[in-house]
């Protein structure tokens, strides 16, 4: 116990800060952002990935990457997300679980697709056993390319997506 | 005298309802800095709820009504629990008004109704929280009365009222009974609000879940009060805990000052004990589901040896 206390103190706390990519922020997008950004909720689905892109999101869970102190935290229903992670070319298997886990996001949502695969089905491409990318089955608002991408990239690609054009839609926060 | 009373009633249960969230911030403040994290600002929860809020409700298509009413029949259970307890004074209108039986049924009739709820949309997941929490909360029921017979038998009443103020009156005073029924209350307070030696809050791991499984179909201003509720809880049993066993600073409504040292008290046992609390999440870790029987067990074990003392010694 007492090592357990220990360990911790001897190593403080390792978050590095993140500096967002300001230069074409408006303010209505960061008012978005300060709104369902700064307690934004991921849901992760693996359509047929081969789990590159999932070491690289496991990574981002890190402590140096400061997920918690950002308000951003990973949940395990779609209908406690905010946006939709997919990884992965989808494999036939996964279409219909990904469009039903689509459908239980609650708006407003995101979809983000990491990776090459999630781009365009990468090197698995379009055939018989695969789709060929996320956005042959749900709309896509960012894709994260990458194989994988790094945590940074990733962090940027969920940024990007949350102050997207796609959040006009909402009430402008005043 | 009574405006002035049933004012004082309101100012505790909003303070209560806006306080919860806030006790939740800085648990999970010192979660994360034990992880070697930097911390979410304070107010992190207050975010999430307002974000909740501001979403859209998305509900299966086997719902029942069950399943819309319970965030709300949930919220308004622990609401009024909230104004059941002496916080910061001890003879509110209220405070008289339900024993501590009456407390643990409310308590407990808010979690059968989220237990239903979750069973109501037919998910696998659901049933399996639904039947852990049953497991968890039937055997943690027995220890938290045994705990609350003991002080009980020491004040000759079950209103939590003359619970405090017996212990008021008698001054400093060290009973060895309540040595043992506080760690059987410690034990409860861990199990039932989903704490970790039993459940982890911050799991994603459908397998693992207990409370987090109940509630995987919830969404929006829904999930909303469910989470506000949970905190509500968790500020419940902590204020149980400084009534019962830390009860110094409390005070009545006739003194003034008396109520803003006494609430400044309030704040201080909570800035404390929430650290306290991360800190013992943090050392320790979470059981296997088939050991949480042998965990309450102990819990209620220890109860029943605090109500024994008291017999034996007459302490």
């Amino acid at each position: 116990m007492a090592n357990i206390l220990n360990e911790i103190l001897r190593h403080g706390v390792r978050s590095e800060p993140f500096s967002w990519p300001q230069a074409d922020l408006e303010t209505w997008q960061q008012a978005l952002w300060q709104r369902f950004g700064r307690a934004l909720v991921i849901r992760h689905v693996d359509a047929g990935s081969c789990n590159g892109c999932e070491l690289e999101i496991h990574a981002l869970n890190a402590p140096q990457y400061n997920l918690t102190g950002l308000g951003l935290h990973f949940s395990a229903s779609p209908r406690h997300a905010d946006l939709l992670l997919v990884t992965g070319p989808v494999s036939r298997h996964m279409e219909e679980a990904l469009r039903r886990t689509y459908a239980a996001l609650p708006e407003p949502r995101w979809v983000v697709a990491v990776g090459d695969c999630g781009r365009d089905g990468g090197v698995f491409g379009k055939s018989y056993a695969c789709l060929g990318g996320v956005s042959q089955v749900i709309p896509v608002d960012v894709v994260v390319a990458g194989c994988p991408p790094t945590p940074l990239q990733l962090l940027a690609g969920i940024w990007r997506a949350v102050t997207s054009a796609k959040g006009s839609t909402l009430p402008r926060p005043e | 005298m009574t405006l002035v009373n049933w004012l004082l009633q309101g100012g505790q249960e909003i303070l209560g309802v806006l306080l919860a969230p806030l006790l939740m911030g800085w648990v999970g403040i010192w979660r994360a800095w034990l992880q070697n994290r930097q911390a979410p600002p304070l107010t992190q929860p207050y975010r999430q709820l307002f974000k909740l809020f501001h979403k859209e409700v998305v509900i299966a298509e086997t719902a029942s009504p069950l399943f819309r009413v319970t965030p709300y029949l949930l919220f308004g259970c622990m609401g009024l629990t909230a104004s059941l307890i002496p916080m910061v004074i001890t003879d509110l209108p209220l405070a008289g008004a339900v024993d501590v039986i009456a407390l643990v049924g409310l308590l407990s009739l808010a979690r059968v109704f989220l237990a239903l709820a979750a069973m109501d949309v037919g998910t696998a997941f659901g049933s399996l929280g639904a039947r852990r929490e049953m497991l968890v909360s039937f055997l943690a029921e027995p220890a938290l009365l045994m705990v609350f017979f003991t002080i009980a038998s020491l004040n000759a009443s079950t209103s939590l009222r003359f619970m405090v103020t017996g212990f008021a009156a008698r001054g400093f005073y060290l009973y060895p009974s309540l040595a043992f029924a506080g760690v059987a209350f410690l034990m409860v307070l861990l199990a039932e609000n989903g704490r970790i030696p039993v459940d982890n809050p911050e799991t994603h791991l459908e397998l693992t879940m207990i409370h987090e499984a109940m509630i995987l179909e919830y969404s929006g201003r829904h999930l909303a009060l469910i989470e506000w509720a949970n905190a509500l809880k968790l500020l419940i049993y902590f204020s149980l805990g400084f009534a019962l066993f830390l009860p110094f600073g409390l005070t009545d409504s006739q003194r003034g000052w008396g109520i803003l040292g006494a609430l400044i008290l309030f704040l201080l046992k909570l800035t404390v004990m929430g650290a306290g609390l991360a800190v013992l999440e943090t050392v320790s870790a979470k059981q296997r589901l088939f050991r949480v029987p042998e965990y309450l067990g102990t819990a209620f074990l220890l109860a029943v040896l605090a109500i024994l003392l008291h017999y034996l010694l007459g302490s």
